[in-house]
């Protein structure tokens, strides 16, 4: 027969039990929709966990910092003791920035400070906020907006921080703060052979030394940040944030400085740790390896969004095989349907037979049964799976709402998920479709024609 | 391949040559059909009688290619049908052979038109020539205006009608006919047997009826064959 004849006649064998192949399709949708809302859960949350983690900016990062500050605290001195690394200072910062596809190389800024806010005063850190970060996901749902350019002078400050200065945050947006901090200055040649001034001078004699200054600076303040400081993606314990072209210019001290005069390194400032943002993740490794030959030590996330890619195919795989257990169960009522089908027209299939039908023509006539249940199924299952996603992501933005915390997508049905899972509907009925259909097809059409 | 031709057909539409067919029923053998040897001529119209369970629709089963015999050889058309494979079998029932019921045996839910198209969809007739196809069978057993109705709105001779058109649709060479008459009234069946006597003279198809009337069938039949116990009584 041929394919228009087959499905006409499907057609109307399924539009003649209508109700009950209704039902069967209805199953059938039901399993696909169980298992494309559980994928979907599956994809939308490690597409929400990738595009966070991307947006974070910590897969296409590579942490570098001095060799010898790779010692664990507490932990056993290193048996052998790395080859003395180059200082991380300002020349070793432009190599690594000129290096292929390096986006930007910056410090990590982090130094003391009081903050003098109506009348009162207020120790707490301050933390440099390159302008990459803007688009990182930390500040989401931030109050106020993120710095209007990377050099304004201009505070971003921790909600715990902003709760301390006013009991209603919101109204420190817009004012004036003054911020003081140690500057360092670098020692005159005369201060540094006397070598009495401040912090000193190295046991061999050589000018390693600076003197600090108390300074004060004025910010105003544009937001107010809820992202934890101390938590993933945090600021590193900072809870005033300036940008980090401003942090810079500022010259403060950091911790790192006193570690500087007592290994009696370079007088040029040095840097705690250096972050180099590449182009894309891909080119991680490369940038690493070079940095590493360098002499610094690296570190990068690479590793950790590995073992991330391995939980979420785990986590597919088990919401796979609970919305698959749905389609079995789809799977079993299409058999049956069939199988019924079988009983109640055997008589038709004995006069078809009668008429010429050969038994490939009777099986064919099944399985497109079998097949258009399927499709009908899969694309109905689909879009009630899509639409059940959809209701999740719905739920979950009012209670992330109700938390103050913003809407997020937990659910997503890539086109692979949605063409996948009615071609999968399709195979699974037709799979599902054999045994009636061989059964049907070996009908002795005598036999079948004398039965009432 | 078709069937091995065995035997000439010159004019013979069938040749049946010491058929039997069996059946096993627990530990009793049935002989349904017992060594029948039986010759029908091209354009014959051949009444075969008996009492029920004498064995003339299993041997007409057999003739149409429902149904293989245990042993001996069915030559149809010069085509042995006991040697063919299921599919060249529905072959030979779609091309060849056309087949009407006592229980007429149209498919409800089809229109008559639809019902009279089945055996021109299974041959993949054009669809532009289905239509003409049907049309022309239908107006043959003059149910031309009744086309777009289904089975259950005709009479039962209407119905035995449009199953007649069903089995001409794609033109075969031998007709048959088990106990057409047998759910009508004597009026109507006597009206079915005209018909068919119509198209054995008209079209010169072979025409088989399987009938226990004898006085039909000896008014309409060119040649009577009675079976008994499952033998030819006589020919």
């Amino acid at each position: 027969m041929k394919v228009r004849d087959l499905t006409e006649l499907a057609a109307r064998n399924l539009r003649e039990a209508v109700l009950r192949n209704t039902l069967t399709t209805l199953g059938i949708g039901v399993g696909i929709a169980s298992l494309v809302a559980m994928l979907s859960l599956g994809v939308g949350l490690q597409r929400l966990a990738a595009q966070r983690l991307e947006r974070s900016g910590l897969f296409n990062a590579i942490f570098v910092r001095p060799n010898s500050n790779f010692r664990r605290f507490g932990g056993p001195p290193n048996p052998a003791p790395p080859e003395k690394s180059p200082p991380l200072d300002l020349k070793a910062r432009q190599t690594m920035a000129r290096l292929a596809n390096v986006l930007q190389v910056y410090p990590q800024i982090r130094f003391l400070t009081e903050i003098r806010y109506a009348g009162n005063s207020y120790p707490t850190a301050v933390a440099g906020i390159p302008e990459s970060d803007r688009a990182s996901g930390a500040f989401d749902g931030m109050e106020g907006r993120f710095f209007s350019s990377p050099t304004a002078d201009e505070a971003i400050l921790q909600i715990g921080f902003a709760q301390r200065l006013a009991r209603q945050p919101a109204t420190l947006i817009g004012k004036q703060m003054t911020v003081r901090y140690a500057k360092r200055e670098p020692l005159t040649a005369a201060e540094s052979k006397k070598g009495s001034v401040n912090e000193g001078s190295s046991p061999s004699g050589a000018a390693a030394g600076f003197s600090i200054v108390l300074q004060e600076t004025h910010l105003q303040i544009v937001g107010i940040v809820k992202t934890d400081p101390e938590g993933f993606g945090g600021f590193g314990e900072g809870q005033l944030l300036v940008p980090l072209d401003v942090a810079e210019a500022l010259h403060a001290t950091q911790v790192t400085d006193l570690r500087q005069v007592l290994q009696g390194a370079s007088p040029q400032p040095t840097y705690a740790a250096l972050t180099v943002r590449v182009t894309s993740p891909t080119q991680v490794p490369d940038v690493e390896a070079t940095i590493k030959k360098m002499g610094f030590s690296t570190f990068s996330l690479l590793d950790t969004t590995r073992n991330l890619r391995l939980f979420f195919t785990v986590f597919d795989l088990l919401l796979g095989i609970f919305g698959g257990l749905a389609l079995v169960v789809a799977t079993l009522g299409i058999v049956n349907t069939l199988v019924m089908a079988i009983l109640e027209r055997r008589r038709e299939i004995g006069v078809l037979k009668a008429l010429g039908a050969a038994d490939r023509d009777i099986r064919q006539l099944f399985f497109w049964e079998a097949g258009v249940m399927g499709l009908l199924g899969g694309v109905f299952g689909t879009g009630l799976g899509w639409a059940i996603g959809r209701a999740l992501t719905f739920g979950t933005d009012i209670y992330l709402r109700r938390r103050d915390l913003p809407a997020v997508s937990v659910s997503f049905v890539p086109w692979w998920l949605a063409l996948g899972a009615v071609v999968f509907a399709v195979g699974v009925s037709l799979l599902a479709g054999i045994y009636p259909a061989t059964r049907a097809a070996r009908l002795d059409p005598v036999e079948a024609l004398r039965y009432e | 391949m078709m069937g091995a031709i065995s035997t000439a057909s010159d004019g013979f539409a069938i040749r049946a040559e010491r058929v039997s067919r069996h059946f096993q029923m627990g530990e009793t053998l049935i002989r349904a059909v017992d060594e029948v040897t039986l010759s029908i001529r091209k354009g014959e119209f051949v009444g075969l009688l008996g009492s029920s369970g004498s064995g003339k629709s299993t041997l007409l089963n057999l003739m149409a290619g429902l149904d293989r015999p245990t042993s001996g050889t069915m030559i149809a058309e010069g085509r042995n049908l006991a040697e063919m494979n299921s599919r060249e079998l529905a072959r030979y029932r779609n091309q060849t052979a056309g087949i009407v019921f006592q229980a007429f045996n149209l498919l409800p839910r089809m229109t008559l038109e639809e019902n009279v198209e089945l055996p021109l969809r299974l041959a993949e007739v054009d669809r532009g020539e289905r239509a003409g196809r049907v049309r022309e069978a239908l107006e043959r057993v003059h149910l031309g205006k009744r086309s777009a109705h289904r089975p259950g709105e005709l009479s039962g001779g209407e119905q035995q009608r449009a199953a007649i058109a069903r089995a001409l649709v794609n033109r075969p060479t031998i007709l048959f006919a088990d106990e057409p008459t047998g759910n009508l009234d004597s009026a109507t069946g006597e009206e079915i047997l005209n018909l068919l006597r119509e198209i054995n003279q008209t079209l010169a198809t072979t025409i088989v009826l399987v009938t226990h009337e004898q006085p039909l069938a000896e008014r309409f039949a060119g040649r009577i064959a009675f079976m008994k116990d499952g033998k030819l009584a006589a020919a």
